[in-house]
């Protein structure tokens, strides 16, 4: 839990891709690459942290204006370019996610990070919309507007298993302050309440996962286990060609069944009414 | 002078941000045309305060009205602020999310329906934590999916104002009325404070919050359309003149190469001015200079 954010990331971009360098152009803390998986050129993106930013409050990892719009510049580019192809032959859009969180600064706000983070995730779900495969590695932490900016729109969303997985929409500590409860009580709840849980198999309950990957130190992966997750991925790819185009398979999933009973009871019971005039 | 000339025109307005979500959204609709779908009656509350010892509501503090506006086909989607901050849960969400898909629905099958969303929240519901993140992912691509058949309007009009995640949808719409009392960002300042310092944002300058977060800077940098009193009349206006205008040619959040060269073009070596940022911004089709 206290590795530094940002280094599992490069890592992961880095052994799927073969370079962790930015692009000419692009701030230094987004990577955005094209690799092969399984013979399909596809699209990697990455945030990571860069000490320099000339926006103090996204040097250690967070998400912030530049780092939103360079990754919809990458994401428009690809849907530009593959326009006219038929869906089989979309780019895979590939996320690695490792992010602290959105950018909490003046400067964002000022200048309308909410909207930033919208274009972003604009992008990514037109991507998915055009019949791309979006697909999320979380590779480290994903917390709250960071997650919404970077990855969660994605058709198919690949977490590793271990404790320095941390999916959520809130760090621990100011969770604990705005909801007026100490952190072990946090804690303990996270247990009982698998919405509320810090733990990466918890948040598989929740249905929204394609899939639970391992690898025994994320930072440091071996070959195996590399072409393990390139596997994972592939699947994920093949997967989201021959599912629909929407997140309907996160509420539609055997897990979701169980765990979210609210969201259906909604769905089925607006539908009857709406359509009962 | 005969009295009534004495009375101000904003004494006798009905003001919107007095009413609650329910009638706020009945009020957007043309007379007798509106019905509330899966209401408190419906009781599907949130399956998660209760064990956390919280009372739920039992229609969680997510109202939706189906209708005409302008003699268009409209719903309208109200979070309640005075519930639990008006905050994502699970349910609440997926009531946003299946009005919008229902929407598109019927827009696609010929039948375009505007949503109207109002957006009084501060975010994601942290006693449901995940779920409601899941639920903003979920409600950001229902919204992007209607968007090219009905417009998307929201309304930000009370002081609890839109932040979190659901102001990423307010950035996505493809009209956003504001009031001058209402805010729109990402963080709140007192968030923004914490993890930051009190150097970086002190959330008890009033002055700096409105200055910042406030309609009618929104409006005014041009990320945000219509600027409105709090006049239910008025805002009702707004949101038919919105509805009648349609589909944009092209949504703001869809100007990728616009707003980053704008960014590319800010000075950060201190804060923003908000005045010179405003100027800058102001024309939509604007370059950077």
């Amino acid at each position: 839990m206290n590795e530094q954010i940002g280094l599992r990331g490069r890592a992961w971009f880095k052994a799927l891709t073969g370079s962790d360098t930015p692009n000419g152009g692009d701030p230094n803390s987004v990577l955005a690459t094209t690799a092969t998986i399984e013979n399909q050129q596809s699209l990697f993106l990455c945030v990571v942290p860069d000490k320099s930013s000339r926006f103090p409050c996204v040097r250690d990892g967070q998400v912030g204006l530049e780092e939103a719009f360079t990754l919809a510049t990458h994401v428009r580019t690809a849907i530009a370019e593959d326009r006219d192809k038929p869906r089989e032959a979309k780019r895979p859009i590939i996320a690695i996610v490792d992010v602290k969180s959105q950018a909490y600064g003046r400067r964002e706000e000022t200048a309308g990070i909410f909207f930033a983070a919208a274009v972003a995730a604009d992008a990514y779900a037109s991507a998915r919309m055009a019949g791309h495969p979006v697909i999320s590695l979380i590779a480290g932490q994903a917390f709250s507007g960071g997650f919404l900016t970077h990855g969660y729109q994605a058709n198919r969303i690949l977490a590793f298993d271990d404790a320095g997985i941390v999916i959520h929409a809130m760090h621990k500590d100011a969770a604990a302050r705005i909801t007026r409860r100490p952190v072990a009580e946090l804690e303990k709840l996270g247990h009982e309440i698998a919405p509320m849980s810090y733990d990466v198999r918890d948040y598989a309950k929740l249905g929204l996962l394609f899939k639970l990957l391992h690898a025994d130190d994320p930072q440091h992966p071996t070959s195996n286990e590399v072409a393990e997750v390139r596997n994972s991925i592939q699947q994920a790819i093949a997967d989201s060609r021959k599912g629909k185009l929407d997140l309907s398979n996160r509420w539609e999933s055997d897990a979701a069944i169980t765990m979210r009973k609210g969201t259906l009871a909604v769905r089925a019971a607006l539908e009857a009414q709406w359509f009962n005039e | 002078m005969n009295a009534p000339t004495l009375i101000p025109d904003f004494v006798n307005r009905k003001s919107f941000i007095e009413l609650d979500a329910r009638a706020r959204a009945q009020s957007l609709f043309d007379e007798s045309t509106s019905k509330e779908l899966v209401g408190p009656f419906d009781r599907i509350e949130s399956p998660w305060l209760a064990k956390q010892g919280i009372a739920p509501q039992s229609d969680d503090g997510c109202i939706v009205i189906k209708g005409k506006i302008g003699g268009l086909s409209a719903v309208a989607i109200a979070f309640e602020g005075a519930f639990q901050g008006g905050s994502v849960g699970e349910v609440s969400g997926a009531k946003m999310t299946a009005a919008l898909d229902l929407a598109t629905e019927d827009s696609e099958a010929g039948k375009p329906t505007a949503a109207i969303l109002l957006l009084e929240t501060g975010g994601v519901r942290l006693q449901e934590a995940n779920l409601g993140l899941a639920a903003v992912a979920e409600i950001i691509s229902s919204a992007l999916a209607l968007r090219p058949h009905a417009p998307v309007i929201t309304i930000v009009a009370g002081t609890v104002g839109c932040f979190g995640g659901m102001s990423l949808v307010a950035g996505l719409s493809s009209y956003t009325i504001m009031t001058r009392e209402a805010r729109l960002g990402l963080n709140g300042p007192e968030v923004i404070e914490q993890e930051s310092g009190i150097d970086e944002f002190d959330a008890s300058d009033r002055a700096l919050i409105w200055a910042i977060h406030g309609g009618e800077q929104r409006v005014g940098m041009g990320l945000a359309d219509v600027l409105v009193e709090d006049d239910a009349g008025k805002i009702a206006a707004a949101v038919r003149d919105c509805v009648h205008k349609g589909v944009p040619e092209k949504h703001r959040s869809e100007q990728v190469e616009l707003y980053r060269a704008r960014i590319a073009a800010l000075d950060t070596s201190s804060q923003i001015d908000l005045a010179t940022l405003r100027r800058q911004w102001a024309d939509p089709q604007g370059g950077v200079r």
